[in-house]
């Protein structure tokens, strides 16, 4: 899900970027408002885990996908902590190890740092509604979040791969970024995450949140 | 154990199995996320580089690209990137937090 340069156009890109800056700014100001110095180990366990979570491919036929773990840091943490960890994850990925583009920067962030951990947040929230910290609806509302929120990240991914040949093409009519269209790029990658990879981040959010529940409640509290 | 020491642990573990995720792939046969490939790997898919990817692919040098380390066996050096790319996240992570909450104080 991680958006190399060059597939993405100026359009694409710098309109991810436009809706990407006032959303750092205001996670900022939310996390500040909120955040105890104290708490800033816990973000920051959060953001490495993210890392890390991403590192784990798995393979489906030719290709591989990953999990990615926002939504667990949004349940935990809150989605505007989330916005800011999983955003300098995805920056460091970018910077030192090439995994996504640096003009995609803000077109990934936009999919894996403010829709999913958003997305999450609220699924667990509906799910869990009014429910103890010990009740089933919690891992089971974080399982749910996990499932629909990667998909969503994927399908946001996977529309602004396929509308660049819509967008941007060369003179000769060839596209001049992503070539793949719309109707191929969509059932593709929504089809592998609806299929594993969605479930992969269902287990992953699920089974936390259920540790969590007998092991370490309090951290699954202090959500607002 | 405190909460923060048993999250760190579980955190390390997990930087110590990300090989598996270089591994388990290679063994099988599969590459890298579908619609996210290299230049060459694009040729070799759609028979041609299109002038965008050809143009904006090389505008950034990452230091270890791909979590490879050079001189390094891969598996080893996707270790490496993991725990040196984890400590750094956390770090910046640590830092902009208690910048931000400092600020309120």
């Amino acid at each position: 899900m991680h958006i190399p340069d060059g597939y993405l156009g100026p359009l694409t890109w710098g309109g991810a970027y436009a809706v990407m800056l006032p959303v750092w700014g205001l996670a900022a100001r939310r996390v500040g408002r909120t955040l105890r110095s104290s708490q800033a180990p816990l973000m920051a366990m959060g953001a490495a885990f993210v890392f890390v979570v991403m590192m784990f491919n798995i393979p489906l036929g030719p290709t591989t996908g990953h999990a990615t773990g926002a939504v667990l840091v949004a349940v935990l943490l809150g989605p505007w902590a989330a916005v800011l960890a999983v955003s300098v994850a995805l920056a460091i990925q970018a910077f030192l190890f090439g995994d996504g583009g640096i003009t995609a920067l803000g077109a990934n962030c936009f999919n894996m740092a403010f829709l999913m951990p958003f997305a999450g947040y609220w699924v667990y929230r509906l799910v869990s509604w009014r429910s103890s910290v010990s009740s089933r609806r919690r891992w089971l509302g974080a399982a749910a979040a996990g499932y629909i929120a990667l998909n969503l990240a994927a399908a946001s991914s996977a529309i602004m791969l396929g509308i660049q040949p819509i967008l941007h093409r060369e003179a000769s009519g060839q596209p001049l970024y992503s070539p793949f269209p719309l109707g191929v790029a969509l059932p593709v990658v929504a089809g592998e995450h609806l299929l594993l990879f969605g479930w992969v981040e269902a287990a992953l959010t699920g089974l936390a949140v259920a540790y969590m529940q007998r092991a370490q409640p309090e951290l699954l509290e202090a959500t607002r | 154990m405190r909460t923060q020491t048993k999250l760190l642990l579980i955190l390390v573990v997990l930087a110590l199995l990300t090989p598996l995720g270089l591994l388990i792939p290679e063994r099988l046969g599969a590459g890298g996320a579908w619609g996210e490939w290299s230049p060459e790997e694009l040729r070799k898919i759609v028979g041609h580089v299109p002038q965008g990817v050809a143009r904006l692919s090389g505008l950034w040098r990452p230091p270890a690209a791909d979590y490879s380390v050079h001189g390094v066996a891969p598996a080893f050096g996707y270790l490496i990137s993991a725990v040196v790319g984890a400590a750094l996240v956390a770090g910046l992570t640590i830092l902009i937090g208690k910048a931000l909450a400092r600020r309120k104080e």
